[in-house]
């Protein structure tokens, strides 16, 4: 049980006024451009929740949120099960462990712009492996500077290969934590592959498999490199998720005001999907812990 | 061999090629490149590496992204350890809203900071510094290693602090010398996790920095765009960012999976 210590407190202080440095004045920024007009020369004027209104209207927003969406809900329904199935099928112990382990970790320590870049000489129609393959021997048409089609396809792809490692590691952690008496039992009882998969190895990886999804959810929702480099957002504007257009709008055409009013609303957004897995988790926690 | 291995052979065959093709093609002339398609390289040349390793503007970048990259991870670290242990031994006011309150900047899209980050950092004075890349990048490491030191410190049994105290020893002597070696699986997976994601995000970097501390993608983007298409040379400066993380990663092979489960399991 932990004690009640209000000293820890100072404990905390540093890491409080570190993240807050970060977190707090960029956001008071953010706050207060989206009540703004500027035309430059550090004129302001006050326009209250017009951008907000503005841009919770606007169908460009819409669109973009609707792409965000799409994109995160198709990530994590290949991403998910694919990582489950990788994780059941690996060794459990065994000198191939660490050298699967170390591999699958490779895309995820490369840095995003790379990623993206990768991914886009990998594609090239004519000289890139996957293009060439998919255009010469396969004979699909596939040019995802022009198809829309093709550029979400690649963008989901890239997604899957750089991030489904992260979804096996945690599940393969969740499974090794289940002690052999528990299968040896499910074998005496005669249990079939899907009850031990069901009444055994899923329980013991519903925490990690939680914070899996909590993650890929928060990346992928935040998502911007990788796209950006891959496809620009486009072919026309069929890739551009929330933040390519947040940028868009904020360096491209310079319009801070609703920038930032969509800034905060997409950070909402996030902030409220976040919430919904944290109490769950947590309630999850305090279930294991009544167990215990 | 057992039947189901085939499963993750294929899915490292499928993580492989994409970094296969990337090295193959630094390894090619840009003639090659552009004269069509082939699968290995039939001219094989280290130009673009040569230029790489000579050129300062090229190797700089990689010296600038590893200097912030550590010194963001020896902060990231230092602060964490303290805050983790608060939050795994006691219970304060607000600890849960806290603890949360630090995830929520672990989910603020770094696109949204650009802007400001930039004025902040420009307005104290530490603009295009080492140190104004390794703060900036505290916002969403120091939350990660709060999260994981407090999972493996949670590991430990609260008997240990209290054995400790009643053996006499004062709060920082059992810290350095008792509890951090219990835990330094934990650090190590920490230190691991705050270089792995400060060394893949360069949006905030390049945001924050010009000239003296530009790390390695804001070099490739200007290559990409002025030099027309050296696609070889990207593909060998591309190549030579996957090798700081292929060897921080085989020093915590065997801690990793634990240590994406945040200490959980």
């Amino acid at each position: 049980m932990k004690t009640e210590n209000q000293k820890a407190w100072f404990f905390v202080l540093p890491v409080l006024l570190l993240v807050a440095f970060n977190a707090i004045i960029p956001m008071m920024t953010v706050v207060n451009y989206s009540v703004q007009e500027t035309f430059g020369d550090n004129l302001f004027f006050w326009e209250g929740l017009t951008w907000f209104e503005q841009i919770l209207r606007s169908e460009r927003f819409h669109n973009a949120l609707g792409r965000q969406f799409l994109f995160t809900f198709l990530i994590l329904i290949i991403e998910v099960p694919l990582g489950i199935a990788i994780a059941l099928a690996m060794p459990r112990k065994g000198f191939w462990v660490p050298v699967c382990l170390v591999l699958m970790s490779l895309p995820m320590l490369i840095p995003w712009n790379v990623v993206g870049a990768m991914w886009n000489i990998f594609a090239l129609p004519d000289i890139g492996l996957l293009g060439y393959t998919l255009n010469h021997v396969l004979g699909i048409n596939y040019d995802m500077t022009q198809d829309p089609v093709a550029a979400w396809v690649t963008i989901i792809t890239m997604d899957v290969w750089h991030w489904t490692s992260l979804v096996v590691l945690l599940s393969y952690a969740g499974l090794v934590s289940i002690p052999e008496a528990y299968y040896q039992a499910a074998k005496i009882d005669g249990a079939s592959n899907w009850s031990v998969f069901r009444f055994i190895q899923l329980p013991k990886m519903k925490n990690v498999l939680t914070i899996a999804i909590l993650l890929r959810f928060m990346d992928s929702f935040n998502i911007y490199t990788e796209p950006f480099v891959l496809t620009g957002g486009g072919p026309g504007n069929s890739t551009t998720l929330l933040s390519i257009d947040l940028v868009k709008i904020a360096l491209g055409q310079f319009d801070l005001g609703p920038a930032a009013a969509m800034s905060l609303i997409y950070f909402a957004i996030t902030l409220l999907v976040s919430w919904l897995f944290y109490t769950l988790m947590n309630r999850e926690d305090l279930n294991t812990e009544g167990e215990r | 061999m057992q039947k189901r291995s085939i499963i993750p052979i294929v899915y490292i065959i499928f993580l492989m090629l994409p970094i296969y093709w990337l090295v193959a093609m630094s390894f090619k002339t840009t003639n090659e490149i552009l004269a069509g398609f082939s699968l290995f390289p039939q001219t094989f040349t280290v130009e673009a590496y040569v230029t790489i390793f000579t050129d300062p503007s090229w190797y700089w970048g990689y010296i600038n992204s590893i200097l912030y990259v550590s010194l963001n991870t020896i902060i990231s670290v230092c602060v964490a350890l303290p805050a983790a242990y608060a939050f795994s031994r006691y219970r304060f006011l607000g600890d849960k809203q806290l603890f949360f309150w630090l995830l929520t900047n672990r989910m603020a899209p770094a696109a949204v900071f650009a802007l400001p980050f930039f004025q902040l950092y420009s307005a104290v004075g530490l603009f295009d510094t080492h140190l104004a890349v390794a703060l900036a990048h505290c916002l969403f490491n120091i939350p990660l290693a709060v999260w994981i030191l407090e999972g493996f410190m949670g590991g430990v049994p609260k008997e240990l602090d209290e054995t400790a105290y009643v053996d006499g020893y004062s709060f920082p002597h059992f810290f350095v010398k008792i509890f951090l070696p219990t835990i330094k699986a934990g650090v190590g997976v920490t230190a691991f996790f705050c270089f792995m994601f400060s060394w893949v995000e360069l949006l905030l970097a390049k945001t924050l920095t010009a000239v003296a501390a530009k790390p390695i993608a804001a070099t490739m983007t200007k290559t990409a765009s002025s030099a027309g298409y050296e696609l070889g040379l990207l593909a060998a400066a591309g190549t030579l960012t996957i090798v700081p993380g292929a060897i921080v990663i085989y020093f915590v092979r065997n801690y990793i999976a634990k240590g994406f489960a945040m200490g959980r399991v």
